[in-house]
Formats: C-alpha cells, sequence, structure tokens
C-alpha cells in the first residue's frame, strides 16, 4: 500500500491571537492542542504521537512540550529545519502512521515573538563558535540574507521592484478578507516602494510581519480520517530538502523548493497545472517569487512576470496564501504550520469570503533558515476528499 | 559611516589556519589531495570525497562581487552605528564565494561584477577578518 492518498490531515487550529503578552508559548500550544482535537472530535488520549519545534523551547522541547501536556506518546519528533519544521512534520507523520508507529499524529507550535520584541529580521550579531567566525563579522541579517538574493535575481533576470512589490500588495488585499490577520489595510505598490529601505532593495513592507501566534495539526490514516468530524484532506506527495553554501559556491537562486517538489509531485501524479491554491513560506517578498520558480510553476527568472496581474491573487491563475500569508496574516517566528492550516481549511472549503471556489488541490511549500546562507525546504500535495 | 564593531573570529583546529592567514594578510583556501577539489569555509575533511588528506594554499586575494546587499537597518550594537555597509558575497578567482563586507568606496558605488581585492581589519594580534574593497 502506497503512502500517496492514505494519509489525512484530520483537523486543524489557527490560535487566533496575534499579540499574547500574557501567554506561554506552550500554553499557546496547549490551545491550540485543544482547538485541533476538537475541529476533528478526537481527544487529547488519542493522541500518540508528537511532534514540535519552537524558537524558545531548547534542544529537548518536544519532552518539555509532553511534561506541560501531561502525554505520553509512542513516537516524538522535534525536528527543528526552522518554518519549514511543521511541512515537514506532517511528512514524518505520515512515514510513522504509514509504517504503523503511531495512529494519531498531534503537530504544535506557540510563539510570542512579537510580545518578547524578538528583533527577528534585523537583529543578529550572530555567535562566536568556529561556524559563526565566518559570517557574524559581517553584519549578515534575515533580511539582508534574502536582500542577497533580491538583487542577484534583479541582476540576472532584470527583476523590477514593483513586481516584487505585487507579492506584498496582494497580500494585504487577501488579508483585508481575514478578520484574524494582523494587517488588514490595503496598500499600494507606490506604499510598499516608498517604505523605508531595510537592506537594498528590500523595503519594510516587502518583509514579513512579526506577531506571536500558533497552531496544530492532527494527522491520522485517511481510513480512521474517514469516521472524523471534518472532511478528510489527503496527502498525496511530500519532499524535503536543504541549500546551503556547499564548499563555497552556493547558487542563491536554486533553492531547496526544486528538489523537495519534484519528490513530491512525482509521488502524487499531480502537475502544476493541477494545484488550485498554494500555501507557500513569504518571509520576504523575493521568497514567494524563487519559491514559484524552484517550485516549476514558471520557469527560473520568469517570477517577476508571473506574479504580476493578479495571478496569485484571488481571482487569479494560482491564489497563493488566502490568509494573507505572512507578509500580512501572522509570523510569529516560524510560520510552516499556518501554511498547512490554510491549504487544509482551502480544500474543506470553509474559507468564507477568502475562500478559493471548488479548491481540490493545495500545495504547502516551506522554508525554514535563510535563503542567502543556509536553508531547508519542505514541499506537500493535499487534496480535498 | 563608522567602522563596522564586530565580533573577534573564535579560531578552532580546523579553521585556524584561515584566521592566521587573514592575520598575515592572506586569503588561505584548502585543496583535497585525493581529489583536487577547492574549498571553503575551512574543514577537517574534503566534503566532496571525505578524503582527510587536505593542504592549505595561498589564494590570490582577487575576485569580483556576486551579489549585495547595502544594509540600512541593523539593530545589533556595533553594526547599528556602521549602516550603511555593503554585505556581500565575493566570487574568488579560485571558485570559492565568500560573505564578506565590500569596504573602501560609497555604498552606491558596488555593482555586481565588479573587481576587488581582499582588504584585512587590523590584525588583532594573530587574526584579522578579511573584506574586500575596489580592485
Amino acid at each position: 500500500m502506497t503512502l500517496s492518498g492514505n494519509i489525512a490531515i484530520a483537523g486543524v487550529y489557527e490560535h487566533p491571537t496575534r499579540w499574547a503578552p500574557d501567554k506561554s508559548d506552550y500554553q499557546i500550544m496547549g490551545e491550540s492542542a485543544r482547538g485541533a482535537l476538537e475541529d476533528c472530535g478526537l481527544g487529547i488520549d488519542d493522541v500518540d504521537g508528537l511532534f514540535a519545534a519552537g524558537m524558545g523551547m531548547g534542544v529537548m522541547g518536544v519532552v518539555t512540550l509532553a511534561e506541560y501536556l501531561d502525554l505520553k506518546p509512542r513516537y516524538l519528533d522535534g525536528t527543528n529545519i526552522g518554518g519549514s519544521s511543521f511541512v515537514a512534520h506532517v511528512n514524518h507523520a505520515a512515514g510513522a502512521i504509514h509504517a504503523g508507529l503511531c495512529d494519531v499524529a498531534l503537530i504544535l507550535y506557540g510563539s510570542t515573538a512579537a510580545s518578547q520584541a524578538m528583533a527577528i529580521g534585523t537583529g543578529g550579531r550572530g555567535g562566536q563558535d568556529a561556524h559563526a567566525s565566518f559570517i557574524s563579522p559581517y553584519g549578515l541579517t534575515t533580511v539582508g540574507s534574502y536582500a542577497l538574493v533580491a538583487q542577484r535575481h534583479m541582476h540576472e533576470y532584470g527583476t523590477r521592484p514593483e513586481q516584487l512589490a505585487e507579492i506584498a500588495v496582494t497580500m494585504r488585499k487577501h488579508a483585508s478578507l481575514n478578520p484574524a490577520a494582523k494587517m488588514r489595510n490595503e496598500i499600494s505598490v507606490a506604499d510598499v516602494l516608498e517604505s523605508r529601505v531595510i537592506s537594498d532593495p528590500l523595503h519594510l513592507l516587502d518583509c514579513c510581519i512579526i506577531s506571536d501566534g500558533g497552531g496544530a495539526i492532527v494527522v491520522t490514516s485517511a481510513e480512521r480520517a474517514r469516521d472524523l468530524a471534518k472532511p478528510r484532506v489527503l496527502l498525496r506527495g511530500c519532499g524535503e530538502a536543504v541549500c546551503h553554501q556547499e564548499t563555497g559556491a552556493p547558487d542563491l537562486l536554486t533553492i531547496a523548493a526544486r528538489q523537495s517538489s519534484e519528490q513530491a509531485f512525482r509521488m502524487s501524479g499531480l502537475t502544476q497545472d493541477d494545484v488550485d491554491v498554494a500555501a507557500i513560506y513569504d518571509s520576504f517578498t523575493i521568497t514567494l517569487l524563487v519559491t514559484l520558480e524552484n517550485l516549476g510553476f514558471c520557469k527560473p527568472g520568469e517570477g517577476g512576470a508571473f506574479v504580476e496581474g493578479g495571478r496569485i491573487g484571488l481571482g487569479g491563475a494560482l491564489p497563493v496564501n488566502p490568509d494573507g500569508g505572512g507578509l500580512s496574516s501572522n509570523h510569529p517566528g516560524m510560520r510552516g504550520i499556518f501554511l498547512v492550516i490554510e491549504a487544509a481549511r482551502q480544500l474543506r472549503g470553509e474559507c468564507g469570503p477568502r475562500q478559493v471556489e471548488g479548491a481540490q488541490v493545495g500545495l504547502v511549500h516551506g522554508t525554514g533558515g535563510t535563503l542567502g546562507v543556509a536553508h531547508s525546504g519542505a514541499t506537500l500535495l493535499l487534496t480535498g476528499d | 559611516m563608522a567602522e563596522i564593531e564586530h565580533p573577534k573570529p573564535f579560531a578552532d583546529w580546523e579553521t585556524r589556519a584561515y584566521w592566521e592567514g587573514c592575520g598575515r594578510g592572506e586569503i588561505v583556501l584548502q585543496r583535497c589531495g585525493a581529489c583536487s577539489k577547492v574549498q571553503h569555509r575551512p574543514r577537517a575533511l574534503c566534503a566532496s570525497c571525505l578524503s582527510g588528506d587536505i593542504e592549505h594554499f595561498v589564494a590570490s586575494g582577487r575576485g569580483q562581487v556576486y551579489t549585495f546587499t547595502v544594509t540600512l537597518q541593523n539593530n545589533a550594537p556595533g553594526f547599528r552605528e556602521a549602516c550603511p555597509y555593503v554585505l556581500a558575497y565575493v566570487e574568488l578567482e579560485e571558485g570559492p564565494r565568500l560573505l564578506t563586507n565590500v569596504v573602501g568606496c560609497a555604498p552606491d558605488a558596488v555593482s555586481i561584477g565588479m573587481p576587488v581585492v581582499a582588504d584585512f581589519t587590523a590584525p588583532d594580534r594573530d587574526l584579522a577578518v578579511p573584506r574586500f574593497r575596489p580592485a
């Protein structure tokens, strides 16, 4: 029996908070667990696989989380490969369930990045070990790392700042339809270009927001999910990959999404043309643009033209991040879990004014780390039931 | 623009030859004795063939800008005061691309493909940090 089509996302929950100075990361995870289990009609006693990653959880975070929830699962996975971790957790949970190592996997994230005033994008002075010493003297910020990619993309392909700005404008338009989104006032291309430059060529409005938040996903077998409360969302294909500086010759425009999506598409038997809605990590406008190219929705260098004319907006050929993405809805440090949640809810047809009409096939792609130095990627292909 | 006041490099036994080379004003790279692959960053074995037969050699110090960004905001002390500064990848003549800064010219004078040459901060006893300036 193949894995493809036999694993289901049964329950999801996005914590509504965007600002939670009165909550701990673990509290947000606990409340999200409650939400996702209620969503599918399971109880905490049904959970026998626990998956989590976080920015402040420490090396044994998933063990601390198990203690917080008084859980004794028979499968633990604390994989942390950056913001894509939760997309990878779905992949790992699928493998574990398929192999009989657990039956009900609970994937959790919670963070108070905003209320703790983490300067995620522009705060890095770097560590002082032998590895970090090749980076820390130079003032690399997260924004700077992505700006290196954007500058190279503009040089090789003539990509224009207006094209990057259109991505931010589209995400904000989507967020205006999402009552939970943090930034809901619509913006124009001029607003993006007139916002201050953080790291050339990226402006403030090319960068994701910083919020608090969290979420949860319940994964089980397609068979078990059949009798649960909500329509099943079936996993059709998945893949992971990593890209880094190699031995000194990084190609900044070929990213992990290339490899991870090739496997996911192959496994699923689906093609790019089949995809009705996509949830793609948008830490920065350039992240989304190069990811679209590497996922095969357009050729390398064509991303700028691809995002023009409303193609990635609601009503366009490939609606991306109807929730408003990290650029406008929420970004509590690591965002991958929300990609899975939004894609699942779109395929269940429950997204109200931001619903992609008749969405049957969804693609999720998470990026973790920084594109300019080292990063991971994880892709899922999902279908409605 | 103030000079970047940056953390001093930490050299362990795998990376010491590189940082000591910088202290002498040289870019030191590694070549595999088994497969001839040039690699950076330095490590104890060849990442291509896993051979432990690693030799060091002095590179030319010349290269060109592969990509760059003018950083206008970095809230970390030491960098905040130095904004705007140029963060870049420089592709060396020998192949490897180094994350670095371009100094010695106005930030808006930097462009991709620009020829540059290594420029070292004042050595702190044995070690120094390589940056690049227009050739």
